[in-house]
Formats: structure tokens, sequence, C-alpha cells
């Protein structure tokens, strides 16, 4: 017994000194390696008397359990020292900078139409598209527009060949007169695109935005249209009110015609859509003309509804608070970086228009 | 058009206020482009006589006047006119006042070191006309008049109302008081009929010629003898000075007063001037005239025009002629009110860029049956002001105005507006703007007032009744939350996704015009033909893009010249092939300037390369859902980009269509165009050349198939013709057994020691696994030694041992 003790005493203590990772390897080769110590002793089980062997056994057993457990613990110990030892040696500045990176964005014409285009989608709308070159036939006359009509004025034409037939759409409305030529009625889309005019100065772009809507189906009248616009001013500025006026207007395609106004205030620079006394013209809109169905071949005595018109601009720089059109085509970096929008804030209907 | 409430008020009866007349005008359709308070300001503006001049001691062109503004005092005022000059009677604005034009306010000023207490002004600084040579000159009559205010005392404000080209007929006050006297706001005055009884004979002789588009179908006319033209009587002058006209002689007054009043044109002209008789006719090609701008015009053939004997005396309609113009001293007036067709009167301006108050109304229509009411209130105004003999009046035609008619079926009222009004609320309205009722049925039989050219069917009843009714009584009937269609079709979901997808690479949209400038344009355009633009807004936007390259480009380097370094744009949109619809396509095109990790403390800083917009499209394209299996790329890019530094792809390996073009522009063009950037690099995807799969995403993760067997990667290094691409290597490897290839990999590629001249090394790494079993040394053996054997035979390399 004295003999398993002192074996025990003696490295218990030293493995309970101060001791490195290659000495306690040592000390386990030594006690437990083919010729270790307390192999040895196994070996001389078979040697004990038989009334001691049984014991003799258990208290090897024991002593084996507690010094592998001893030394287990320490390597342990020693390990998770070495390892702190070593993190603490890799430690970093962690304020430096991060890798770089940069950062795309979406322009906020795009994300405007976007926006609408998830607006309209919830009320059954889908989107058609047209060329920007358009003939004279689609942009004016099939629009009820003929040549010399004062309303041709109103819309200083880009045009690309001498007899004026070729031109720049000066609206999105001859999508209206493709789409029409092209299905069969009813209709419900809108169509986001270019436009041009050639007028240029600080509220004027030769380029700019807009968005045609079109419905038409039978017994399609004027509430509708009050209904449809109201819907999007309210999604789109996505307030609960809105104050809107409908004023008479004139649109050779649109009889009767309107244009519609909302109301707003400026409260500490800022302004407010949908309150005070103020009112802001937004867009143009109307019952198609029965000249433009007759032109699609569509029977006006059958089907009626109605045609809107938006600038997509205007519509951005109200709800962005963007005070200069001519910016938004000059590319500065400065201004598309901060007025553009990251590439996953995509629109839709169930996570909100914007953040 | 321009009026006061107080003007109005000579049409209309109401005892409403100004704030009421506002919204009413805007509420049926006449909108208030905006109301300038004269009556407050204007009384400031005094009459006044410049005393003495002298040069100012420190400015050449300016000079300081000393100026009788009635008060004891003269006041000194600087003043840079060049007719400033001693004894001329002006207008004098003090300190204090608003300038109608700048709406700026005048205060006390020291103008090169001398302090000039007010102003003296220009016509157009008042408003009053463009004329901005010199200061106003008044006549000698305004001397006893200095001190006093210049502008009536009218209490009433300017209104200037936005007229619709529809409403020509609210294009003088009478139309407008009808319209609101239809609205419930007041009641239209109704004026006895004039008369003119008169024994003489109009004997200057009139003449339409009967011609092919004869641009004039009714012309009347009257005389008036013995005339004394003088100045106009207060009371006209007020009236035309309250709506920013100024004051000219009391002929020329009373015809822009009637004109102004009632819609109705005139001219007078010099009687005594006219050789003869008039005709109208048609010009001759190079017949010229000097008109009343002073401008002389050369005019094409076909124009309507008023002519005797010696020539054309005016352009119908547009403007008359100095020739026979009617001065102080005019003795004999021939009074013209004619109908001119709005086709006509607008091709003739429009040639000749003319625009005059007349003609903007004759091209919007003038009320037909106007001619002799017009002559009427004209000539009987000339004999109270100016005295003389009125003649007999004269009407030629040669076309007779048929009154239109329209059979309104009273229904489509609710069924176009969604509400209903009674029928004989409709009545009252119809009749109220003029229109003549008869009900019959459930119809109403309408007769439309010849002043209005707009109204020839249905709907525009409907938008009459509507319109006066109120905007206001249309109900808001909610939309209904329902999709029968998809919203997008899968190019513009492609379009988005590609937008956003760029985007989400660190580009930043941009916008640009869809023109450019062609010296831009040339460097991208290729074998594309020029589209110009006839009237571009400047010469540097004179052309269709051709590609988006051109504005891009130029961006980028504003963008440098800002001080930016590292730059990516991009931007989707249109490019054109040609000028017909249809011939554009859209391109999503991109650039990137600069280097990546500039100045980073950690990563390696480096230009931006071929590689990096290759990886930017090719990532696209596999976000989009093609199988980067199956892209085929080149080579063979347009001139603009680099030749050894770019490339094309294609979708599939049939080669149908480019789907894009990446690569480093070319140098010679970034040194033309002048861009200091340590590189350039861009791309172009050519969206309507993307096939758009009939399988749609959810088609494609259906086919869910993966292998659990162990996978072995294997390292081969063939040395290769320089010429020879790696995609050539990939091929050939790939198509030896696809079900056991999974992944092929190009890890490395060296030129130099130890490699013969015009060889490269390709190190290639493939992944070889198979859906049926482990495979054990003797299967990979053979898979390894049927690689080095295919790419050998293939592409003619050496397996490098």
């Amino acid at each position: 017994m004295s003999d398993l003790k002192k074996i025990r005493d003696e490295f218990i203590s030293k493995l309970e000194g101060k001791i490195d990772l290659s000495e306690i390897n040592q000390i386990r080769s030594d006690l437990f390696g083919k010729n270790g110590i307390v192999s040895s002793q196994f070996k001389k089980i078979g040697t004990i008397v038989e009334s001691e062997r049984k014991k003799f056994a258990s208290d090897l057993n024991i002593i084996k359990g507690e010094l592998q457990d001893l030394i287990n613990s320490k390597i342990n110990e020693l390990e998770k020292f070495e390892i702190n030892k070593k993190l603490e040696k890799e430690k970093v500045d962690i304020t430096l900078p991060e890798r770089p990176f940069i950062r795309g964005k979406i322009h906020p014409v795009s994300q405007t139409i976007d926006e609408i285009s998830s607006i309209f989608s919830e009320i059954g709308f889908s989107v058609e598209e047209g060329p920007d070159v358009e003939n004279e036939y689609n942009n004016f006359t099939a629009l009820n527009t003929p040549d010399n009509h004062p309303a041709r004025d109103m819309h200083d034409t880009f045009y690309l060949d001498e007899k004026k037939q070729k031109l720049l759409r000066t609206h999105t409305s001859p999508v209206q007169i493709r789409t029409m030529l092209k299905d069969k009625p009813p209709f419900k889309i809108i169509a986001p695109g270019r436009t041009y005019r050639s007028d240029s100065d600080q509220t004027h772009a030769p380029m700019f935005h807009q968005v045609e809507g079109l419905h038409i189906d039978k017994n399609i009248n004027m509430g509708h249209l009050k209904g449809c616009l109201n819907y999007f001013i309210k999604e789109f500025f996505e307030v609960d009110k809105i104050k809107m006026r409908f004023r008479p207007s004139h649109f050779p395609f649109t009889e009767p015609s309107a244009e519609v106004d909302i109301g707003y205030e400026i409260k500490d620079g800022k302004i407010i859509i949908g309150e005070g006394n103020q009112w802001l013209e937004i867009l143009g809109c109307g019952m198609v003309h029965p000249n433009v169905l007759k032109n699609v071949k569509v029977d006006p005595t059958k089907f009626q509804g109605y045609a809107f018109g938006i600038g997509i601009d205007r519509l951005a720089m109200l709800k962005y608070g963007i005070n200069d059109l001519r910016a938004f085509f000059d590319c500065d970096y400065r201004w598309l970086n901060h007025f553009g929008f990251d590439p996953l804030d995509v629109p839709t209907n169930y996570r909100g228009l914007s953040r | 058009m321009k009026i006061t409430f107080d003007w109005l008020k000579d049409h209309l009866k109401t005892n409403l206020k100004e704030k009421n007349l506002l919204e009413q005008l805007t509420n049926i359709g006449l909108e208030v482009e905006s109301v300038e308070s004269l009556s407050a300001d204007n009384e400031l503006f005094k009459v006044a006589k410049i005393i003495k001049t002298e040069k100012h001691p420190n400015a050449d062109r300016l000079k300081v006047c000393d100026v009788n503004v009635g008060q004891k005092d003269l006041k000194k005022v600087v003043c840079g006119a060049a007719n400033a000059k001693e004894g001329l009677i002006t207008i004098y604005a003090p300190p204090g006042a608003i300038i109608p034009k700048t709406k700026t306010k005048l205060v006390v000023a020291k103008i090169r070191g001398i302090t000039s207490y007010g102003m003296l002004c220009s016509e157009s600084e008042l408003n009053l006309s463009d004329e901005s040579d010199g200061i106003i000159e008044l006549s000698k009559k305004y001397e006893k008049k200095i001190g006093k205010s210049y502008f009536s005392k009218s209490k009433s404000n300017l209104i200037d109302l936005s007229i619709t080209p529809n409403r020509p007929d609210c294009l003088g006050v009478r139309g407008i008081a009808r319209d609101l006297a239809a609205s419930g706001f007041g009641k239209l005055v109704n004026f006895k009929e004039e008369k003119i009884k008169s024994k003489i004979k109009q004997n200057l002789k009139v003449k339409i010629n009967k011609e092919k588009d004869q641009g004039c179908t009714a012309f009347g006319s009257c005389l008036i003898t013995n005339v004394k033209n003088t100045e106009s009587p207060q009371w006209l002058k007020d009236k035309l000075i309250s709506i920013g006209q100024k004051s000219i002689s009391a002929i020329v007054d009373i015809t822009n007063y009637v004109m102004l009043d009632i819609n109705r044109p005139l001219h007078a002209y010099d009687a005594d001037k006219i050789e003869k008789g008039i005709i109208v006719r048609n010009s001759n090609s190079g017949e010229e005239f000097e008109a009343l701008d002073n401008k002389n015009y050369k005019l094409e053939k076909g124009m309507c025009v008023i002519s005797d004997n010696k020539g054309v005396l005016g352009l119908g309609g547009i403007i008359g002629g100095t020739r026979s113009g009617t001065e102080f001293d005019t003795k004999n007036i021939l009074l013209e009110s004619a109908y001119f067709q709005p086709r006509s009167i607008r091709n003739t301006a429009k040639k000749l860029n003319i625009d005059t108050d007349a003609k903007f109304r004759f091209e919007r229509g003038i009320d037909p049956l106007s001619i002799e009411a017009g002559l009427k209130k004209a000539a009987l105004l000339i004999k109270e002001i100016c005295g003389g003999e009125i003649s007999k009046i004269d009407i030629q035609k040669i076309e007779t105005y048929k009154t239109k008619t329209i059979y309104f079926d009273i229904n489509l009222f609710e069924k176009i507006s969604g509400f209903k009004i009674s029928i004989k609320e409709m009545i009252k309205i119809l009749e109220d703007l003029g229109f003549k009722c008869k009900k019959q049925k459930k119809y109403l039989n309408l007769l439309i007032p010849s002043w209005r050219p707009d109204i020839s069917q249905e709907i525009d009843i409907v938008e009459e009744l509507v319109r006066i009714t109120g905007y206001d009584k249309i109900k808001i009937l909610d939309p209904i939350k329902e999709r029968n269609k998809p919203t997008l079709n899968q190019t513009q979901k492609l379009f988005h996704f590609l937008q956003r997808a760029i985007a989400s690479k660190g580009y930043l949209e941009a916008i640009t015009w869809s023109f450019t400038d062609s010296n831009y344009n040339n460097h991208f355009k290729e074998t594309n033909k020029e589209i110009k633009i006839i009237n571009p807004i400047s010469s540097e936007l004179g052309v269709l893009r051709n590609s988006i390259f051109s504005n891009l480009i130029m961006y980028i380097s504003k963008n440098l010249h800002r001080g930016f370094k590292d730059l990516s744009l991009f931007e989707i949109g249109p490019v054109f092939t040609g000028s017909n619809p249809g011939e554009q396509s859209t391109v999503v095109c991109g650039l990137s300037a600069g280097k990546k990790s500039r100045l980073s403390w950690i990563d390696k800083e480096r230009n931006v390369d071929v590689f990096d917009v290759k990886k930017d499209v090719v990532q696209t394209f596999i976000e989009a859902g093609y199988n980067s299996k199956e892209f085929f790329i080149d080579n063979k890019t347009p001139n603009y980009y680099h030749p050894g530094k770019s490339g094309r792809i294609f979708l599939s390996k049939n080669k149908n269509q480019v789907a894009a073009y990446f690569g480093e522009i070319h140098p010679n063009i970034l040194k033309k165009i002048d861009i200091k950037t340590e590189s350039l690099v861009g791309f172009e995807i050519f969206l309507d050349n993307l096939k758009i799969s009939k399988k749609t995403l959810n088609d494609q993760k259906t086919n869910y198939e993966v292998s659990d067997y162990q996978k072995s990667e294997r390292d081969f290094a063939f040395i290769v013709n320089k010429n020879v691409s790696s995609q050539d290597l990939i091929n050939a490897i790939s198509h030896i057994d696809q079900n056991l290839i999974s992944n092929i990999k190009v890890f490395d590629v060296y030129e130099g020691d130890n490699i013969p001249e015009n060889q490269k090394s390709i190190a290639i790494n493939v992944t070889i696994q198979s859906f049926e079993k482990t495979l054990n040394d003797g299967d990979l053996e053979k898979i390894n030694k049927l690689i080095i054997q295919t790419v050998e035979n293939k592409t003619g390399a050496k397996i490098r041992v």
C-alpha cells in the first residue's frame, strides 16, 4: 500500500508544481508507458497474495484514475493557457478600417417608377411600354391633336426629319394608342418612360419622365378616375389623408379633362403633402375622348374610361425633397450617392414602399 | 389673358368678392395663373420730367438726372438709359416702389458713388411691353400731370388667366363673364343692340378672291371719314393700363379694347393710303411688306394677304402693314372685321414666326358671327371720341356660317360623370352658356353658340355640364384590389433585375439624356448611322445616342474633374439604331474608373481591370438565372474597346446574339476625350438579346440532384501555345464526362522562365465526383489519363511534368 501511496503523492506533487506540457507528457509516459511505473504495478498484481490482491488492484485503479484525471486537467489547463497566450499575441487594432467596399445605388427616378408600379399593381394595372421615337400620328393625330392644332404648341417637339413625321415622344400617351391597337378591351395599363420636349431651364429638362395610365372598360366613369388617383396619391405619399382638387382643363385626347392639385404646406422648410392651403398641380387626366377610341377601333358607345399622365420626376422631387430637376440628369457622384436608393430597397406591397 | 374684376363687372352683375371670383374661375376651368396687386403700389409710379442731365463722373454710360416729380425739390436719379435727356416726360418710381417686372423693392442706393433716389422706368420694367430700350417717353400732354400717379386708381387686381386653347371665347372679357354667370357667379349684363344709322355707302371696294385654300371667308368693313385721331380719354387709357397695356392713340386703343372686351380682333387702315380697293388673296412667292412691328417680311406663296393695287397691306388676321397704318393725322379710316381660317393663320404665323394678339385669337377660332357687332362697337366709339361719319357696313363673304347642332343623349351625362343632375339644371346651364335647347324625350336638341368652335359632339356637352356643375361633385369610387394579369412581363422583370443586380455590384445608377454630343457619339457609333435631331436644344445634344457610353464617359470625366478618382456609374436605357419607331434597344451600360482598394492599409491597391467588369457581367447573368456552363466568350469586340483586353459573351454555345461586351475602353478614346484616370473599364449588356427562358426559376428548382459520394480533386499543368485560350482547355475537359467532372478551375497562368517562348502554362484544378459510387484509384487514374489525352489532342497542349 505504502508503495502505491508513495507513487501517488510523489507524482501529484510533481503535477501540481510549475510544469510545462513536455514535462507532463514525460510524466505520463513515466507512469503509463509500457514500462511505466503504474503499468509495472499492474503487472505485479499476479504476484500479490490473494488476500491482498483485490484491494491492491482496486487501490491501483483509483490511483491510476486520479493521476490520469490530474494529467488531463493539467493538459487542458496548459493548452488553454497556451491558446490564450497565442490569442493575446494575435490581437489586432479592431478600430482599423474594414476591407474597402463600394456601394451602388438606384436612381430616385427608377425607385419612383418601381413605387408607382407597385401601387398600381395592387389595383390590377399592368405595365406597358412604347418606343422613345414615335411617329407624328401616334404622338398627336391619333390622340385627337391634328396638325395645326394649337395644342401642339404646348409641346415643344424634337423632330428627327424635316417633314416632321418622326419625333421624340412628347408624352407617354402614344403608348395608349399602341396598346389599344395591339389588344382588345378592356385595358388597364400604366406606361412609365422617358419623354422629351425642347425646353430647357431651371424647371424644365429636355428629357423627363411620365407615367401614363389607361383604364378602358364598360361603364368606367369619372368617379372611378377620381377614386383611382385618390388611392394612388395616398399610397405614393404614404399618408392616410390627402387633399385633392380636380380642376377642369383641356387636353385634346380626353374629354372631360382635369388637372389635379394636391394640398400642401411648408413647415420648417419642409413640404408637407396632404395638409395646408396651398395647391400643387401634379397631373393631368380625363375621360378618353371618343375620337381617340375611334382611332384605335374601339367602339366608344360600348367602351369608355379614363387616362392620366403624371410627371414622375416631379413626384420624386416632392416625395424625396429634391429641389432641382436638372440635377436628376447631371450624374454628380455626390448627388447620386445622396439621393440614390440601395438596390435591396425594392418597393413592395408587403414591406412598404420606402423605409 | 389678363383681366380685372372691374372690367368683368362691365359684363357681370355680382355682389361676390374677388376672393370668390378667383376660386370660381379655377373651378370652371379658367385657371388663375397669378394675381398681381396693382392698386397699392402702382400709385407710387409718378409722371415726372427730367429737368437736367449730367454725365456720371464715374461711369460713361450713366447719367445723373434732376427730376421734377411734382414736389418742391428735384430728385436726383442715376439713369443708364440712352434716351434720358432734358425735357423728357417719363415715369418715376420712388424708393419703396416694387418694380412689376423684377418684383424688387427700390431703395435709396449709391450707384458708383452718387446717391440715387428712385428710378426712371422702361416699359418692360413696368410690364407694359417688352420694350426695354430706354425709358418711357410720354407725350407733352402729360406735362400737366407731373407728380400725379401714372396708373389709374383702380382697386382691381390684375388677374392673369391661363386660357386653354379650346376656349377662344374666353379670350374676351365677355366670354369669361358668360361662363361665370352660367356657374351661378352673378348675372350676365345684356346690352341693347347698337345701331348705326348711315346713308353713306362704303365705297371702297372689297373683294375676296375665290381661290384654293383662301384663308379668309368673310370680310366686313366700314369707313369712318373726317375723324380726328387723338389721345384716348382717361377711362379708355385706364382700362388698357389696368391690364398692363399701353395707350397709343384713340383709334388703336379702341380696336384693342373691342378685341379684349368681346374677343373681336379688328384692324384700322388709313383709308387714304389704300390704292383703289381691297383684295383679299393668296400671296405670291417673294412678295414683301413692312409690318407694324417695323420688320420686313418676305412672303411665301399662298399666305392670306390683304392687298390693294400697289401690293400687300397686311397679313390677314396676323399683322397690319406700315404703309396703311393709322397715325395721329389720319383723316379717314377703313375698319376691318373679318373671319380668317385658324389653319391658314397658323401656317403663316409659324412660317414667318410672328406672334400677335390677333393671330393668337384667330388661330383658336373667332366667333364668325361677331363681324358686325365688332364693327358697330368700334365705329361708334371712334365717332364718339374722334368724331367723323360712319358709313354703312359692307360684308363680303365666300362662305356662310351654319349653326352647328347636337342631338344630346341626356343619359350620357351620368354615364360619363358618374353622378346625376336634373334635366332642368342641364337646360339652365346650357342656355346660360348660349345654347338653344329643345327637349325631345330622352334627348336635347341643341344649337351651338357660334363662339364655341370647340363644341362638336355629345361628349363636349358632358364636359360643359360637369365643368359648370363643379368637378367637386364627382364621387370618389375606390378602386378594387384585384389583379387579373401579371404586372410585369418577363422582359420587364429582367430589366428590373439587371438594374438592381448591377447596382448591387457597386455601380451608381445614372440617367442621362437619350441624345448626346455627336463628337462623343462618333467614338462609339461604329457602323450605325448618325441620327440627327432637326431642332436640338444645343449642338452638344444634337444626335440620338448610338451607345450609352458617349454620355456615361462624359459624366465620368466630369466627376473625375470634381476630384473623385474611383467611380462606377451605370445606366439602363435606350440606344438608337435608326430614326424609325422601334429602331432602338435597351442596354445596361457601365463604366468603372480608377483603382480598387486605393489607399487601403490592408488590401493591395490595383487598377480596375477587364476581369473586374467580366466578373460583374458574368455574375449578373448567373444571378439572372443563366447557366454559366453554356456561356461562350471570345475577343471580338467593337473598336472602342482595347483590342487585347475585351471580350464578348454569348449565353449559349450556338452564339446567336451577343449578350454583352466588356473590357477596357480603347486608350485612343481616353486620349481624345482627355480623361485622366489610371484605368477605365466598361460593359454593355444587351437586354433585348437575352433569351427569356421559358423555364421559370421554379422549374429549375425542382431539378435538385446532388452526389454524396466522395469527390477528388486533381491538378494539371499544361504548356500550350499562347494563342490557345483557357476556355478551349476547359471545354475540352468538360466534354469528357459531364457526369464525372463536376468542376473545373483555372488556378494559375504563367509565362516566362522555364516556359518556351510563345507558350504559356495553364494550371487547372478538376473536381471529379460520381453520382453512382465512390471512385477507386483505378477509376481516377483512367479519367486522369483521359483528361491529359483529350486536352493534348484537342488543343496541342503538353502536360507539364
